[in-house]
């Protein structure tokens, strides 16, 4: 298992090696208009010389780089020309937001969905598993714009009971977080439901399973102990690659609800060109692709012992 | 007459499908006393396995019991609450599953999936459950206990997993125990020792058993008594002796003549398969089931009516409406012609030797620059195969043989060595590098059919592509070859339109045959080619496949562990251990003494019909990891010939006769043949 940690470890360091060198070439490519972008389309030849110069544009590319990995490290990326402050100010609060978000959904989801889906599919064909299947195909059939179009007529405009924004203008308030996290959770439920569910119902058709029932032993052992283990090892993949999109791809619900997350911020920094904006945009998101899956790969591990002695070999 | 532990009571279990109530099992009665052991013989698909889900009262699904009653001690299986068939369940009928690796769960401790059982049924957990039960795997023979019962599944052999799932059935100490073919893909001598276990270990806790297998040989090493199913009836029961030695029924019969029978070869007594096959519920014959397969079927009587079970002499029961007319025994099948004289070398294979590197385990396999450990699969093989006749490769798994397979088939590449064929040296020739000429001549059958067929396509649509690319057949030619093979096949013409999902096991295993020899090759490869298939199927595709050879000439060369299947089908024969060449010579050679002592254990370990001695001692243990392969001798740490040290210092050089039998042993030939000529008489 030692093993098998630090091999995932080492490969994910690489990763992060590779993709941080990709990164600082996309900048390294064009200095001029990282220059234009930063002076303005207006500047003069000599002021974007003079304005290279002073950032140490002109250095070996090598010495530039490890420069560039050491204030990545602590967290300088620059000045945000968007807001106009430092871009690890920007970044800070929104992640903090984008993290709280997946907190809550997270906390609702997992017992929710894994609960509906051992339940489906330990009684495979069953009037509950065909009424949770049929709930997950409609809940995830309505896109998150539709649905928080109506949670919000049905919540904020005809039952008053939730605030229709979600912008945290007086500081922070739980039921202000409640409407995106439901849209989300109206989308993914099922989603995560249904692998659960296919998963479990394999994992009930196989002969280990009927071993343990011909063994004599009581229903809810076989489920617990036999069943449930190897039965999580999809879902638990979609937990994980969820938790990206979390983070960094729920752009519409963010704007709908007004929501300062991580997501919006992306958007915002491509659409008005913010490069070092962008670019600490885009390391975190990569280093957090690079983490879950580092952890997914080690959880399945611990899932799994085949796995361990697959990475042995 | 005291209350047998089982009685099956015109038991009759059918399948709910779309084309309504499959009957499986049909009025089946059966009795089983206690201490008794049963064996329940048929090919698949006979309803066997059913009957002993039945009896456990698992018929997952769409199963349910139609008519009958299964009393177990007396009580109505059915009647009983869902918790007291719990405590039935695995504490007084266990049962022991085929192919114990699935049978497992591969995320729990064998010791863990022991001690669950104590825990379940005696209420012993901590200490206690785990001496019991480490004490249960001592008594099926596991080596180390203790590694064992902390390990997982995959961790140990296929042997040993199923012996932890025999120590798993027997740590309750039940009162019945049913195996549904407990041996299934294990190489046979750990197939010898494990039926040797059962058979001692039901002897000594007075366990009764219903052994299920389509295997009659092997159950008739275990059972006391056995039933012959077919289509879902019993056809024919009595005690072992008398079902082997005298059967009645024409199906029994058959099954027995389907069996190689040891010290035959092909010339002097051919396998005779049952023509045609198990029929589908739905496709049962009128009269009686058996009559459109038999050869002393009558019309007008038994395809009249259906023939009741009846007595016949003493515990005897047989379903035919000519028993009384047809002589009981075994008939003896018509003798074979011998094949023409070879003439000269299809493939000559000279110190071949293909090595596998692994990345070394721990830490120390992530460093770049790491040194790989090597597997030597293949170490110096040097034989010929000569062209138009067979040559076998045997040995035990891991021995290497496949290895082989893949470099002279261009899917491995050589270490060293050469083999040549028509002139040029194929060791370093990988498939993609091959012309198509070189592909057509050499071509390969896999052991699993369902691998080798694309499951979307139609049969016939995947054969007619290997034409086109092999031969470069327009359109018309393409589908008259394929009409061609399907009759050579023996397959109607019609099944060229059919996807592989809808055909038996035996037709698919046909069908890739057929793409083997589209392009008319040279040479084939066949991979344990029959070893997924029933024994009564196995002899219908063997005898098959030697007829497509007799007719083409082709060089065969057959890849298997199945001793008795190589004595029918072999002109010459490789055995293999570890990597090494043990002993080469022809069928008579090898078969004959001096035997090398490995291909003495191979042979005392095969099933037999006529072994009467009781079950002998072949070699105990299993093959060393080719990882750490033994100093001097490979064989020596499971050889009952070993001379002594030198056996574990030097690695033998080869005896040569001039008649061409070769052997790598330590002791002389002569001394060979007089100890083993001793020890068989």
């Amino acid at each position: 298992m030692a093993r098998l940690i630090a091999q995932r470890l080492f490969n994910s360091a690489v990763s992060i090696a590779l993709v941080s060198i990709a990164l600082f070439l996309i900048f390294e490519l064009s200095p001029e208009t990282v220059a234009a972008d930063a002076l303005g389309q207006y500047s003069t030849r000599e002021q974007r010389d003079l304005w290279l110069a002073a950032n140490g544009y002109f250095e070996p590319m090598h010495v530039r780089f490890l420069d560039w990995v050491r204030r990545c490290v602590t967290g300088e990326f620059g000045q945000s020309r968007l807001y106009n402050r430092p871009v690890s100010d920007v970044l800070g609060p929104r992640l903090a937001a984008s993290a709280t978000l997946a907190a809550l959904f997270f906390s609702v989801l997992i017992p929710l969905s894994l609960g509906l889906g051992i339940a489906a599919g330990m009684r495979e064909g069953s009037m509950l598993d065909r009424g949770i299947s049929f709930a997950s195909i409609l809940t995830t059939s309505v896109p998150p714009f539709a649905s928080a179009v109506l949670l919000t007529a049905i919540f904020v405009f005809w039952l008053g009971l939730l605030p229709g924004t979600s912008s945290m203008v007086d500081g922070f308030r739980w039921k202000e977080l409640i409407l995106p996290a439901a849209v989300l959770l109206l989308y993914d439920f099922g989603y995560l439901a249904r692998i659960t569910r296919a998963s479990m119902a394999d994992v009930m058709q196989t002969a280990y399973i009927r071993t343990a029932a011909l063994k004599g032993l009581p229903d809810w052992w076989i489920i617990f102990r036999h069943a449930l283990r190897n039965a999580l090892i999809p879902p638990f993949t979609v937990i994980m690659l969820q938790i990206n999109w979390l983070i960094g791809g729920v752009v519409v619900v963010e704007f709908f609800f007004a929501y300062k997350g991580f997501g919006s911020l992306i958007l915002e920094a491509s659409l008005t060109h913010d490069l070092f904006l962008l670019q600490a945009c885009t390391a975190v998101s990569v280093l957090l692709a690079v983490g879950t899956q580092t952890i997914a790969d080690i959880g399945y591990g611990l899932l799994n012992p085949r796995i361990r002695v697959a990475a042995a070999k | 007459m005291t209350e047998p532990l089982l009685q099956l009571d015109g038991l009759s279990v059918s399948y709910r499908t779309r084309r309504g109530p499959v009957p499986a099992v049909v009025d089946v009665s059966l009795r089983l006393n206690r201490g008794e052991s049963l064996g329940l013989v048929g090919e698949s698909g006979c309803g066997k396995s059913t009957i002993a889900f039945a009896i456990m009262r698992w018929l997952a699904g769409r199963g349910q019991i139609v008519g009958g009653r299964v009393l177990f001690e007396g009580r109505d299986m059915a009647g009983i609450s869902r918790e007291e068939l719990r405590r039935i369940r695995g504490k007084r009928i266990a049962m022991v599953f085929q192919e114990a690796m699935s049978a497992l769960n591969p995320c729990l401790t064998i010791g863990a999936q022991l001690t669950e059982v104590l825990k379940f049924h005696e209420n012993v957990v901590g200490p206690g459950a785990e001496r019991r039960a480490k004490d249960m795997l001592a008594e099926v023979r596991i080596p180390d206990p203790d590694r064992v019962f902390r390990a997982f599944p995959h961790e140990i052999s296929g042997g040993q997993q199923q012996r932890v799932v025999i120590a798993m059935a027997l740590l309750a100490n039940p009162a019945l125990l049913l195996l549904d073919e407990p041996t299934t893909g294990l190489d046979v001598t750990v197939e010898a020792s494990v039926v040797r276990l059962i058979a001692e270990i039901s002897r000594r806790f007075g366990t009764s058993l219903l052994y299920i297998s389509h295997n009659l040989a092997l159950i008739s090493r275990v059972c006391e008594r056995i039933a012959v199913m077919y289509a879902g009836e019993i056809v024919e029961e009595g005690p072992t002796r008398r079902i082997l030695t005298a059967p009645i029924h024409p199906y029994t019969r058959g099954l027995i003549r389907c069996l190689p029978e040891s010290g035959a070869d092909k010339i002097a007594r051919p396998l005779s398969p049952i023509p045609g096959q198990i029929p589908a519920p739905w496709e049962r014959a009128a009269g009686c089931f058996f009559q459109p397969r038999c050869g002393y079927a009558r019309d007008g009587l038994c395809d009249a009516s259906h023939p009741p079970l009846i007595g016949y002499g003493k515990g005897s029961t047989v379903r035919c409406l000519r028993a009384s007319e047809i002589e009981p025994g075994r008939i003896d099948a018509v003798a074979g012609e011998a094949p023409p004289a070879a003439d000269g070398v299809a493939v000559s294979v000279d110190r071949l030797s293909k090595d596998y590197r692994l990345t070394p385990p721990g830490l120390r396999g992530l460093l770049p620059f790491a040194d790989p450990l090597r597997i030597r699969a293949n170490d110096h093989l040097t034989f010929n195969a000569a062209s138009g006749r067979t040559l076998a490769i045997v040995g035990e798994s891991g021995c290497g043989k496949s290895t082989f397979a893949r470099v002279l088939t261009g899917l491995e590449r050589a270490t060293g060595g050469r083999i040549e064929v028509a002139g040029t040296d194929l060791a370093q020739l990988s498939v993609i590098d091959r012309s198509r000429e070189q592909l057509r001549a050499l071509q390969m059958v896999f052991q699993n059919p369902d691998e080798t067929l694309n499951p979307s396509y139609r049969v016939g649509r995947q054969i007619a592509r290997v034409a086109s690319r092999l031969l470069g057949l327009g359109r018309r030619e393409r589908a008259q070859r394929v009409r061609d093979l399907f009759a050579e096949i023996r397959l109607p013409a019609g099944i060229a339109d059919r996807k592989p999902r809808h055909l038996s096991g035996g037709q698919k295993q046909r069908i890739a045959i057929a793409r083997a020899f589209v392009g008319n090759p040279e040479i084939v490869v066949a991979d344990e080619p029959v070893s997924a298939l029933d024994v009564s199927v196995r002899a219908a595709v063997t005898q098959l496949l030697m007829e497509i050879q007799r007719a083409h000439g082709t060089t065969l060369i057959l890849i298997s562990h199945d001793l008795a299947l190589v004595r029918y089908v072999a002109d010459t024969v490789v055995v293999m251990y570890l990597g090494q060449v043990m002993e080469v010579g022809t069928t008579s050679q090898v078969f004959s003494a001096p035997h090398h002592p490995y291909t003495e254990a191979l042979l005392a370990a095969q099933p037999k019909l006529e072994d009467d001695r009781g079950l002998h001692a072949p070699v105990e243990g299993e093959t060393p990891s080719p990882l750490d392969p033994p100093q001097g001798c490979p064989f020596h740490t499971r050889c009952p010939r070993k001379v002594g040290t030198i056996c574990e210092i030097s690695r033998p050089s080869e005896q040569v006769t001039p008649a061409g039998h070769r052997m790598a042993c330590h002791i002389p030939m002569d001394e060979l043949v007089r100890a083993q000529e001793r020890a068989t008489t």
